[in-house]
């Protein structure tokens, strides 16, 4: 983290933020490997590796045909270039679309029979794959809450969690390959409805190519009774991670959802291509929250995740309601865009990011609010933090369409630099085409409210005081949107104040 | 379409509109500048409806075969700035009309006409006329101004040596339904010097104008412009300029109907402590209206200002633009940029497009950017109808009230008052 000692906050940063980030984006703590042996497809993209990934999955055949149709589409797409990002041209044919640990080979039948070396790795990235406390018959305290988890290594879901218990009350938490398998009725209706095959260039490498991921299905009014979690670790050398998450939250449901990556330190870089689907139908909820920590790359830009990633949630019925949040530091190069088509009248969409690039890292990230049903709500607040010789662009959509009446819009978007050599960027798009429903789009600190400020002023604070504690309260508020499992990587964002900020 | 198949649309494009393309004459310099010109337009194309730079504006019309006329019989009302005392230069159809214009001559000022500039071996406008406008085809290709450069033979070139005792007013007036105007303005303020140019009038069915400022160090340009009442007109504008050490540019357009406007500001500020304001009200009615305001801000010096204000009022189902750019380079440390963009939207057939960018390499810096979209408010609405004010003018004074402050950003009282009494009219007098 040389990039960062050497700099000195400028007026009004204050040093615990710059801390912060430096202690956030310093030494990055998953950069081992784990030595296993891999099957791995042969190296480069076909018809035959898609068949091939396909059959390794033993998916029936209109699955099959459906990813030929999107290989097929895919290779007459155009590589999206309209990203702040720049990287070296990646050579799609230079690399393993399919690596899976050796045993593997047969599916274990419970977590019992996984390979002691995978269940290592995740215990050594924190993750419990046991569900001991439960085996054992002690009760938790009630602090304590369960998180069912799919661990998913390279190409393959090593193991799913909790799934008895979760089955109980109806909800269906498995890897994406085994619901093709188990439950194809679903899958078929839901999969590439939010995102169609066609969508986007990497989307559709995505179809074409995705090895596992995970499925979510919460039934009507059901409210799931743990947190769901799916945590992706990228192992093998020059292997692109290409997982596939579909979610559907049935009428009257709840699920929170979270996501965690990381992956070995290498010198070349890697690319981590994911659709995210989630379908909301009337009154149900999704939080779905990501800390991505993949490798963002060493201090000169040497390695490091590409991640190239598509992520949407469809509230299809009325008064459904989302919620994105985001903490992304990460990656060497980040381009997505968690996004919410609110089609259902009344239904919600919330965007909450915070993004930190240092070094090299590069980040075009923010979110897409389609409203179309009336009375829709929406709010974006996204923080951008910038160091080193890092790029951070924040770039969102919002869309009222002549239907969507008497919605609402609420967007702020802040950044900070730390140090003279990066940048930081804001790309909104607002397209309004009713009178009835008001956007407001913010990008300044300057704006912080100023009741607020007046109230602390006059109990005694100073300025200084006033605007820290008004800030923090409002990045507390945010970071509070991240369930209590990521509490505490989120704790250390905490001190981050916005002081000296630019839009 | 692939991005290859869109470059070569737009390729095809000029090649077509470029050929048999004869460039005015004039001196070696001036023929020089306009042939890089053609080139320029050459290379990069005609802009076309795929492209992300023109993503909320059709450049079609602006780009057809045939000009559609316009109707020139426009309501009887006296002459914008009629009151103020000022230099008149008068073009009809877009061509310089000397016997309705004043003689060009003012203190402190040189104004020649552009063929008489460009006809001129040795002149000072070589150092701006196509390189401004060059200077800003980076990062998006802006080629109908390159074309404009290219081939346009009117136009006025003014060097300001000192204080200019009063405004030049350019006047724009159209006397053929479907006239086609292209114009090109160039102007340097000497150190220390300052001019205020006014621009008013429909000029023509189609008006392409092209304005090239160079503000040097301590110069001072004001500009202000009222932009139409002719619903048919099409218009698209482009003005460059580049700002020394501690000068200052102020401009501010009001825009009333017309078909099509899309107004492009491109500024650099190069020397310290220089300021830029530009500022833009308009009043949009019905669904054939679009509005297009496009301005790009670079900071490339410390302890600079610039400041965009943009309010837009629309109804009957008209279209307003935004997209705003400020971009504040490695090293222009102290930079103070502020952008706002709102729309009022008077029904429900209306619509606000904005794009309002940052782009930001400098870390101690205030920038700042907002936009909002939305209806009248109902509260106001409800208070003056409670005191007795009928519906009607009630809507008039919200609006007045929600573009005053962009109109606040005229500096001179006297031309902010005749811009406001103007648009209080034109309100009044709705179709």
């Amino acid at each position: 983290m040389a990039a960062l000692d050497e700099v000195t906050a400028k007026d009004g940063v204050d040093q615990e933020t710059v801390d912060a980030v430096a202690k956030l984006s310093g030494k990055y703590k998953y950069g081992w490997e784990t030595e296993i042996e891999m099957d791995y497809a042969p190296k480069g993209v076909n018809p035959d590796i898609v068949r091939l990934i396909s059959s390794k999955n033993e998916e029936p055949g209109w699955m099959t045909e459906w990813r030929l149709s999107a290989f097929d589409r895919w290779e007459r797409m155009e590589e999206p270039e309209w990203a702040m990002v720049s990287y070296p041209k990646i050579d799609f044919q230079d690399q393993y679309y399919y690596a899976r640990p050796k045993s593997m080979e047969t599916r274990p039948k419970s977590l019992d029979e996984v390979d002691p070396k995978l269940l290592e790795t995740y215990k050594k990235l924190g993750i419990p794959l046991k569900e001991q406390a439960i085996l054992a018959g002690v009760e938790m305290p009630e602090e304590e809450r369960k998180v069912a988890v799919d661990a998913v290594f390279d190409s393959v879901s090593v193991g799913t969690t909790f799934q008895a218990e979760l089955k109980k009350a109806g909800v269906i938490f498995c890897s994406i390959s085994e619901a093709i398998r188990e439950h194809p009725e679903l899958v078929k209706k839901y999969l590439g409805s939010v995102v169609p095959p066609s969508d986007n260039y990497y989307a559709t490498l995505n179809s074409a190519v995705f090895s596992d991921g995970s499925f979510v299905y919460v039934p009507p009014g059901v409210r799931c009774p743990m947190e769901l979690s799916t945590y992706f670790r990228i192992n093998a050398e020059n292997t692109g991670q290409f997982e596939r998450t579909l979610i559907i939250a049935d009428k009257g449901s709840y699920v929170s959802y979270l996501e965690g990556c990381t992956a070995p330190q290498r010198d070349t870089a890697q690319l981590h291509a994911a659709v995210v689907e989630i379908i909301i139908e009337e009154d149900a909820e999704v939080k779905y929250s990501t800390v991505q920590n993949w490798f963002p790359g060493d201090e000169n830009g040497k390695g490091g995740i590409y991640n190239f990633v598509t992520k949407r949630a469809d509230c299809r019925g009325d008064r459904a309601k989302v919620m994105w949040t985001q903490v992304e530091t990460g990656s060497a190069v980040t381009w997505k865009y968690p996004s919410c088509i609110l089609r259902g009248d009344d239904s919600q969409g919330e965007f909450y990011s915070i993004a930190i690039t240092n070094n090299m890292q590069q980040a075009d990230t923010g979110t897409k609010m389609v409203h179309l049903g009336k009375n829709t709500k929406s709010r974006i607040v996204s923080k951008g933090i910038s160091a080193g010789r890092a790029q951070n662009t924040y770039r969102g959509l919002v869309s009222m369409h002549p239907k969507a009446k008497n919605s609402r819009n609420y967007t702020q978007c802040d950044s900070l630099l730390i140090g003279d050599k990066c940048g930081a960027h804001t790309v909104p798009y607002i397209e309004v085409k009713n009178n009835s429903s008001r956007v407001e789009h913010e990008a300044t600190t300057s704006k912080v409210d100023d009741d607020q400020l007046f109230y602390c002023r006059s109990r005694g604070m100073d300025e200084e005081e006033a605007v820290a504690l008004v800030v923090n309260g409002f990045c507390k508020e945010v970071l509070q949107a991240l369930p209590m499992e990521f509490a505490m990587e989120a704790q250390q964002l905490v001190a981050i104040s916005l002081e000296g900020s630019v839009g | 379409m692939s991005r290859a198949a869109l470059a070569r649309q737009k390729i095809e494009a000029a090649e077509a509109r470029l050929d048999g393309l004869i460039l005015p004459d004039g001196a070696t310099w001036a023929t020089e500048a306009r042939r890089a010109a053609e080139a320029r337009v050459r290379a990069a194309g005609l802009p076309q409806r795929r492209d992300e730079y023109w993503r909320f504006t059709n450049p079609a019309p602006l780009l057809s075969d045939e000009v559609v006329p316009s109707s020139t019989d426009l309501p009887e009302e006296s002459p914008v700035f009629g009151e103020v005392d000022r230099l008149r230069i008068v073009f009809v159809d877009g061509i310089f009309d000397p016997a309705q214009s004043d003689a060009l001559e003012m203190a402190g000022l040189e104004i020649e006409t552009l063929a008489e500039a460009t006809a001129t071996d040795i002149h000072w406008a070589k150092s701006v006329f196509g390189v401004l406008e060059e200077a800003g085809q980076k990062p998006v290709d802006r080629s109908l101004a390159a074309l404009n450069t290219a081939s346009a033979e009117e136009g006025i070139v003014i060097r300001a040596t000192a204080k200019a005792e009063k405004p030049v007013a350019l006047v724009y007036l159209q006397s053929a339904p479907a006239s086609e105007a292209m114009i090109h303005h160039v102007i340097r303020v000497e150190e220390g010097a300052e001019l205020t140019l006014l621009e008013t009038g429909p000029a023509a069915a189609r008006f392409s104008k092209v304005m090239e400022v160079d503000v040097a160090d301590r110069g001072t340009f004001h500009h202000v412009r009222a932009q139409g009442r002719a619903h048919e007109r099409l218009a698209h504008t482009h003005a460059f300029a580049r700002l020394g050490t501690e000068s200052v540019y102020k401009s501010f357009t009001l825009t009333a109907n017309g078909r099509l406007t899309r107004n492009e500001h491109v500024v650099e500020l190069t020397g310290d402590d220089a300021v830029a304001h530009i500022a833009g009200a308009c009043v949009g009615d019905g669904s054939d209206f679009l509005h297009d305001d496009t301005v790009f801000i670079t900071h490339d010096a410390v302890n600079c200002e610039s400041r965009q204000v943009f309010k837009k009022v629309l109804r009957n189902g008209a279209t307003g633009v935004f997209q705003g750019k400020i971009l504040v380079k490695e090293g222009a440390q102290k930079t103070d940029g502020y952008q706002i963009s709102q729309s009022l939207l008077l029904d429900d057939d209306s619509q606000f497009l904005a794009k309002p960018e940052l782009e930001i390499y400098a870390d101690d810096v205030a920038c700042s950017h907002g936009s909002t979209s939305g209806a009248i408010d109902d509260e106001a609405l409800f208070y003056l109808r409670s005191r007795g004010v009928a519906h009607e003018d009630a809507t008039d004074l919200l609006t007045l009230a929600f573009l005053a402050e962009a109109l606040d950003e005229i500096e001179d009282e006297r031309l902010a008052d005749d811009l406001r009494d103007r648009l209080e009219n034109w309100l009044k007098r709705r179709k």
